[in-house]
């Protein structure tokens, strides 16, 4: 039998390179690789040659030079006189701000429509769908545009709309009121701690009393073991407990910890409480309403996801309209719902850097700003490209972790 | 041992081994097929045989042992490897039809694109093989238009125009309905006295008692037990072997 | 046998609803139906009335009928319209004999284009227009008439068109390759229609209104396609340089907002590409081309993962080679799934397409701006933007509506 393969086979050692597949795939590999680095390679030689030309470079120490360009919004100080790099921090830090506010407005929003549309109610549903159709259809850049010009139209500040005495809004801004910290609230923190603290003891003391009144009743072969009754105990006892002592903390501390100020029109303008700017707000509204229209599409096709089957089986085994959403529908729509909607969010994130059609100086904005009064397009250009994609890829890499982690428990 | 039987082996394997990453699936499988042979393959699922068959046309790699047919070694060689997927034949569990082409392309392809026939000599012969599987009147519609049975059949003809020496039935019938699994059966067996050399994997004991010239039996990737069918189905040596048919013909 | 032909003869039990038993069964069935419904059209009472009282007391649309052709095609020369026409023509029918011979969802979407052309040939926005004249003169009427004819002699033609090569495409069915064919040259044709040569050129800086955000977006579209199928088919292949290269272009692209994309076109092509100088809207053309075939990629993607292990498999037994399989077997299935994905794309194209106004060309959005700043319609904001959304949204709802047809079609029949 050996005899006869070896006579009968080819001397497999020498098959000629050109028809081994192991070595056509190395070499065609290689001839690919050389093939993208050449065309790098020649892009590269171009830039070099001509930032070469308009006597550039591609050093970042022009980054400490001061900016000389005033920001509108800011969350952190910032004067036209701080550097280049700092008026950069302050467009990362409005980026996410705009994106995390749009976030979390486009969500509610989105979740609304969404159940809307699936509603019994024909005059409901069809108001949602046509929500739905009217925003995801009309460009976004233009409806961010819209409502800065409809914002533009109210009436100036010292005109101020006044809403409950509390709101005020006016062409260039909205005023909420907002919380401020007295000198009550360091010691309002210690009963915080202290709340805490006695949170955690009562779940151990309570547990401790399951453990013991389950111990009388057991069973033989029963497990019963101190930590089981942690999370039972946790959930009769640790919100109610830190809530109440929290609460009479507020009372006994010497000050209220908290007033609630009020903006105030004073002369021609609004003071006090919290601003948002016209730019904010519409570029605001704009991504919220434009995302919400496609999370509701998301919620509702993951809800229909759920197949008929479940649904039948849940009403077979006698749960109710109610319970058959809550235990059965639901938990097994979020896994189909999480990943469309965190790429509805990155897209969000993405969208923000529309903010220049709404004068919002974000990341992408003030970018632009730094490439035009520096010169320095490329670097900038980088740094820009960077940050978006650490914002997508640290947000995908998680994303991609929960679908394994999901899809392990279903196994 | 049957009429069209010779004594020229026409696949060689040597110690096959394989693994699925740290699954050792096939185990060392050394034996010969003869030209014109007729060889049912059993075991239980997971016990390695439709990866063994898979390997013989090299749809699943071996990474230890030889494996020649029809004087060809399956290695890296790239001719070697589209020569032999001419020479092999495959019918797959799932028919495998391509759902696009009607049943008339779905067998024209391979001969037109492969064996470079013109469109009119590849049609006349698969016209001819769809009648010879009894289906002719099948032959302008789709795979989805057409029933179980018929498709398989399609799949049987779509194998045979390229004329291959060596067929692979890979659980042909296990996908069918009841009432479908013998116009499979009927034809294969038709198949097997015209004397082309067949593998087959199957569940079906009375088709490898009839027709098959040696009965293999795979458990935990190595061949436990192999005989002509009259000595494996009424003398099997092993216990295993034993079990397994004591359960299988249980029902 | 008697039983058998009364159980045969038994109708389903019909219940008369009638317009009661609809409003109660979708609007007031369970009390809190009724709540919600109340609220619901107290919400669209209020909506409405603003939207009504603020359009045809406050709003003044006259700048709509007056800017029509700017919106149409934005600067592109006047006397150089007939170009625009001859395309059209040339779409026409194209789309003509597709629906003849096709029929189904090509048929109805083609009579939904032909009575919108039609539409448009009644339309007598000139009366807009010339507001001053005297409505009741015989003598205007008759003006009327012939202006209308004057302006529309070319839309004329083209509803003429669509309907002649609809019936022509009905009786002679054998045209489909042919076609197909003119579908695929339409497209280099009509770009050099509208730009031409010589001295009567025009140059690409000129096109603008819809007709650049079309020309745009279906460029985007028709030029990503081989590009996504090729970066797809690399991701999902076994060697890993060139899966790694083709993942790290398809993750860089989408992970940033196009409005950088096409900003690296306009700023850094110049640098990168010095030997020529490429004119703005060709730099969006290749920066919106290399934005999209990333998302082409991962939405053809999607269809190659859904086609089985075992269709790769039968053809591999067939003795298809890997470029013969992905030809015949693998490419006209994956491609067939993600039509949908892909009109979904181009809408999404389409809409985006509006950003190159940031970068200074005169698309729709991009006259609309400069119609505002215009002193003559000083503060119509609002209509004009009303107005391009209007036409941005019934573009993509068609489309998507479009897109929903082709994707229960491709339900049905599976083959």
């Amino acid at each position: 039998m050996y005899h006869a393969s070896n006579t009968m086979a080819q001397n497999s050692t020498n098959i000629p390179f050109w028809r081994d597949t192991r070595v056509l795939k190395v070499l065609f590999q290689i001839l690919f690789l050389l093939g993208v680095f050449l065309l790098a390679g020649i892009l590269y030689a171009n830039m070099l040659k001509g930032l070469e030309s308009r006597g550039l470079n591609l050093k970042l120490d022009f980054l400490r030079n001061e900016a000389g360009f005033d920001v509108s919004d800011s969350v952190v100080e910032y004067a036209s006189s701080d550097t280049y790099l700092k008026s950069f921090y302050v467009g990362v830090l409005n980026t996410v701000r705009v994106s995390l506010v749009g976030i979390l407005c486009a969500t509610v929003l989105g979740l609304f429509f969404g159940i809307a549309r699936l509603s019994t109610n024909w005059l409901v549903r069809n108001i949602a769908a046509t929500y739905i159709e009217i925003f995801r259809n009309v460009p976004l850049l233009l409806q961010i545009v819209f409502w800065f010009t409809v914002f533009g139209s109210l009436p100036a500040a010292n005109n101020s709309i006044e809403l409950f005495n509390a709101v005020y809004i006016n062409n260039r801004s909205i005023h909420f009121p907002s919380l401020q910290q007295t000198a009550g609230f360091s010691s309002w923190v210690g009963y915080l701690y202290a709340a805490a603290i006695l949170a955690i003891i009562s779940v151990f003391v309570l547990a401790l009393i399951f453990y013991r009144k389950h111990a009388e009743r057991m069973k033989e072969g029963d497990d019963n073991r101190y930590f089981m009754h942690i999370s039972r105990a946790a959930k009769w006892s640790a919100v109610p407990v830190f809530l109440i002592v929290a609460i009479i903390g507020w009372f006994f501390a010497p000050e209220s910890p908290f007033v609630l100020v009020r903006p105030e029109f004073q002369r021609f303008n609004v003071v006090g409480g919290i601003r948002f700017s016209a730019s904010f707000i519409s570029l605001l509204i704009g991504l919220s309403v434009y995302t919400s229209a496609f999370i509701a599409e998301v919620v509702r096709s993951g809800i229909q996801a759920v197949s008929k089957g479940q649904r039948e089986a849940a009403r077979a085994v006698g749960l109710s309209t109610g319970q058959t959403l809550r235990l059965i529908v639901l938990p097994q729509a979020v896994p189909i719902i999480i990943p469309p909607l965190t790429s509805q969010y990155l897209n969000l994130a993405k969208n923000s850097s529309l903010a220049a059609a709404a004068g919002y100086d974000d990341l992408f904005r003030i970018g632009k700003t730094i490439m035009t009064q520096a010169g320095k397009e490329i670097p900038v250009f980088a740094m820009i490209m960077v940050n978006y994609l650490t914002m997508s890829l640290t947000t995908s890499a998680a994303m991609n972790w929960y679908n394994s982690w999901v899809n392990r428990i279903k196994r | 041992m049957n009429e069209n039987t010779t004594n020229d082996p026409i696949i060689i394997c040597e110690d096959v081994h394989k693994w699925f990453d740290d699954f050792h699936v096939l185990k060392g499988i050394t034996t010969t097929f003869k030209k014109g042979e007729r060889a049912v393959i059993c075991g239980p699922s997971g016990s390695g045989k439709s990866t063994f068959i898979r390997t013989i046309n090299r749809l699943e790699e071996h990474q230890r042992g030889t494996i020649i047919v029809d004087g060809i070694e399956l290695s890296n060689d790239l001719r070697n490897i589209n020569l032999i997927r001419q020479e092999v034949g495959m019918v797959f569990q799932q028919f495998n039809l391509f759902p696009h082409l009607s049943n008339l392309k779905n067998i024209t392809l391979g001969p037109m694109k492969v064996r470079k026939l013109s469109k009119r000599k590849a049609e006349e012969e698969a016209l001819a093989l769809l009648e010879r599987m009894g289906i002719a009147d099948q032959a302008y519609k789709y795979p989805s238009e057409v029933s179980g049975g018929q498709q398989q059949r399609v799949a049987i003809a779509r194998a045979l125009a390229m004329e291959p020496k060596i067929m692979l039935f890979d659980e042909p019938t296990s996908a069918l309905d009841p009432e479908m699994i013998s116009e499979v059966l009927d034809v294969m067996r038709e198949l097997a006295h015209s004397g082309m050399t067949m593998l087959v994997v199957t569940h079906e004991m009375g088709f490898a008692r009839e027709v098959a010239d040696r009965v293999m039996f795979f458990d935990e990737g190595v061949v436990v037990e192999e005989a002509a069918p009259a000595d494996f189905f009424d003398n099997p040596q092993h216990d295993r072997t034993k079990l397994f048919i004591s359960q299988t013909l249980q029902h | 046998m008697e039983e058998q032909v009364d159980i045969q003869q038994i109708k389903p039990p019909t219940y008369a609803k009638g317009p009661v038993g609809w409003l109660r069964e979708n609007l007031f069935s369970p009390w809190y139906n009724a709540i919600l419904t109340c609220v619901a059209l107290l919400f669209l009472y209020f909506v409405f009335k603003g939207l009504l009282t603020w359009a045809f007391t406050e709003a003044e649309w006259n700048v709509i009928p007056a800017n029509l052709q700017l919106f149409a095609i934005g600067p592109y020369p006047r006397d150089q319209v007939y170009r625009i026409w001859i395309c059209l023509y040339i779409l026409s029918v194209l789309l003509g004999l597709s629906a003849g011979v096709w029929r189904g969802i090509v048929q109805r979407w083609t009579i939904v284009v032909g009575s919108i052309l039609l539409v448009f040939l009644v339309i007598p926005f000139e009366i807009v227009q010339r507001e001053d004249s005297h409505l009741v003169s015989i003598e205007f009427r008759f003006n009327l008439i012939w202006l209308i004819f004057e302006s529309r002699r070319w839309l004329l033609g083209d509803v003429a068109l669509l309907i002649g090569a609809f019936f022509l495409g009905q009786r002679i069915t054998r045209l489909r390759p042919w076609i197909l064919g003119g579908w695929v040259l339409s497209f280099p044709i009509i770009m050099f229609v509208l730009h031409g040569f010589g001295e009567n050129a025009v140059q690409t800086s000129m096109w603008g209104g819809l007709l650049l955000t079309l020309i745009l977006a279906v460029f985007g579209i028709v030029v990503s396609f081989p590009l996504g199928v090729f970066l797809a088919l690399c991701r999902q292949s076994k060697l890993p340089a060139i899966k790694w290269v083709s993942t790290f272009y398809i993750e860089t692209v989408r992970g940033v907002p196009l409005i950088t994309i096409l900003f690296m076109g306009s700023v850094l092509i110049p640098i990168f590409i010095p030997y020529f100088t490429i004119d703005q809207v060709l730099r969006m053309m290749v920066a919106i081309t290399l934005f999209s075939a990333a998302y082409m990629a991962e939405n053809v993607r999607g269809g190659l993962q859904a086609i089985p292990r075992g269709q790769h498999e039968a053809a591999q037994a067939v003795g298809l080679n890997y470029v013969q399989s992905m030809m015949f077997i693998v490419l006209p299935q994956a491609l067939r799934s993600v039509i949908p994905a892909i009109v979904g794309q181009f809408i999404a194209l389409f809409k985006d397409t509006s950003l190159v106004y940031i970068i200074g060309l005169i698309d729709l959005f991009g006259v609309a701006k400069s119609i505002i700043t215009n002193p003559v319609w000083l503060g119509r904001h609002v209509e004009v933007y009303i107005f391009i959304a209007l036409i941005y949204f019934s573009f993509c709802y068609a489309m998507s509506k479009a897109s929903q047809e082709i994707e229960a079609d491709l339900g049905v029949g599976k083959h």
